[in-house]
């Protein structure tokens, strides 16, 4: 548990935001959700320019096994989309926290960060998910 | 309650990832299930099929009780060991199960049914036995591992006894022998398989299947979930009991109309309803569809036709191919301009032959 950046901050639905040095929300989904869905085939992702709101879905994965609703932590609106996952969705299972991030966000209200779980809640979130 | 193969604590023991299984808790995958699925393509991978149910039949009118169960004629079934791929219809005609039925002597065949349908298999064939005088007896003593892949059956044979190797060695397609396997275990091995690669699917006793599967593994056999089964089935066009047909669906309506015999004289449950189907026309056909965009095929999605909708029944990423492939339901004489409905996006589909891929490699047009 202890492979989770402390800088970041999660949804009960497996996706991180990371507040970057310019402000700006990066947005992807935790190493623990990639090792669930399996290998990733297939990532839509919003349209630069697009506007999401905190808890809604926002980008769509896809592993062999199934399809996920990504959900984006923050509302605001998606400044640059991660364009390498359009030919390696792989990257995600590969690199969960770094060169996997799928979207970034210019947040409108920054008080939603406050909502969010911190890294140590959102470890023992997934502790207590496996049996 | 969850119900565990005899290779539970082996899955667990290498890190797999375990689901429920038609209430057996299964590997699905060991790591990556894109490698689990190449490892058969290429060389050779295993499977703990251990859920699925044997049942053995025993009586002089046995070959009689098969002739009137099953849609596929065992008289086919000649030589001892041969294997017979079949449905077990309902008298509507629709799919109780399909199997594989072995004939291993005049008064003796085995079936293998799937886990999932166990309980209703059981007990449909005990009360259709019982006109027959055949005694139908459940063999949970045997676990079972598909050994599968171009080098699969090089490996298994180099763990057999020196004096079964030249044999086994030869056995044909769709026939299965005894043999001995490391540490004098009992074999009985069949060149079977699920996955549309060559290879065996070998029944061991329980308490010496632990041994034998991590002696195939230090022979190169790779451990493989039942997510690249899965797989590895739908690019070879194999059905999937409950995802692509059941009891409210024919055969004819299944992409299994060469698995029904209709011979001369032969009452089998289920032919009336086919016959009458047939002479008024199957109103859906199963089709294979591929998907040249981004995107994957799942099962629920809707298929739009001019003559009306389908539905996806198998639908995945194909790992060979690197894009999405499916079997739909459709109604018969679709010809083209075929849609699939992706959380609200109509995406064309190419309708196409399966298999989807032989031998590791794209059929043609695929």
């Amino acid at each position: 548990m202890s492979d989770i950046p402390g800088d970041l901050k999660f949804l009960k639905s497996h996706e991180w935001a990371r507040v970057e040095d310019n402000g700006l929300i990066r947005v992807g989904i935790s190493n623990h959700a990639q090792e669930q869905l399996g290998d990733l085939v297939y990532v839509e992702l919003p349209e630069v320019g697009a506007s999401v709101q905190a808890g809604s879905s926002a980008a769509t994965v896809e592993s062999v096994k199934a399809a996920s609703d990504i959900y984006s932590p923050v509302s605001g609106e998606v400044v640059e989309v991660n364009e390498i996952l359009g030919d390696k969705p792989e990257t995600i299972n590969e690199d969960a926290y770094g060169e996997g991030w799928l979207f970034v966000v210019k947040a409108s209200d920054r008080g939603e960060l406050d909502e969010l779980l911190s890294a140590d809640d959102y470890a023992e979130l997934i502790e207590h998910e496996d049996d | 309650m969850t119900q565990k193969t005899v290779l539970n604590a082996t899955h667990r023991e290498l890190g797999a990832r375990m689901v429920d299984f038609g209430g057996w808790d299964m590997p699905i995958s060991y790591g990556s299930q894109i490698e689990e699925h190449h490892a058969v393509r290429r060389d050779a991978g295993m499977f703990d099929v251990s859920h699925m149910t044997v049942v053995d039949l025993h009586g002089a009118r046995t070959r009689d009780f098969l002739r009137h169960l099953l849609a596929n004629s065992v008289d086919k079934l000649k030589v001892q060991g041969k294997a017979l791929y079949s449905c077990m219809l309902n008298e509507q005609g629709g799919v109780i199960d399909d199997l594989i039925v072995y004939f291993l002597g005049d008064e003796f065949f085995r079936l293998v049914v799937n886990a999932a349908t166990r309980a209703k298999d059981l007990a449909w064939i005990e009360q259709q036995a019982k006109a027959f005088n055949v005694a139908v007896q459940e063999r949970p003593d045997f676990a079972m591992i598909a050994v599968q892949g171009p080098n699969a059956r090089a490996k298994v044979v180099g763990l057999l006894h020196e004096v079964d190797r030249a044999r086994i060695e030869k056995l044909g397609r769709f026939a299965a022998a005894a043999a001995q396997g490391p540490h004098g275990a009992p074999l009985f091995i069949a060149r079977t398989g699920y996955t549309g690669e060559d290879g065996f699917e070998i029944m061991v006793p329980e308490e010496q299947a632990e041994a034998f599967w991590k002696e195939l593994a230090d022979a190169g056999v790779a451990p493989c979930g039942l997510g690249a089964r899965d797989t590895l089935r739908l690019e070879a066009g194999m059905n999937l009991y409950g995802q692509d047909m059941d009891e409210d669906v024919t055969p004819w309506e299944a992409g299994l109309a060469w698995t029904i015999a209709l011979d001369e004289g032969r009452d089998f449950i289920g032919r009336k309803a086919l016959e009458a189907q047939k002479a008024a026309g199957v109103p859906r056909a199963m089709v294979g569809l591929v998907l040249d965009d981004k995107g994957v095929l799942r099962h629920g999605q809707k298929v739009l036709t001019d003559h009306g909708d389908g539905e996806i029944l198998s639908g995945s990423f194909a790992p060979t191919l690197n894009k999405s492939v499916a079997f739909a339901r459709i109604p018969a004489s679709t010809a083209g301009n075929l849609r699939v409905d992706i959380r609200g996006r109509e995406v064309p589909v190419r309708l196409v032959k399966f298999p989807f891929v032989r031998d590791g490699k794209p059929c043609e047009g695929i």
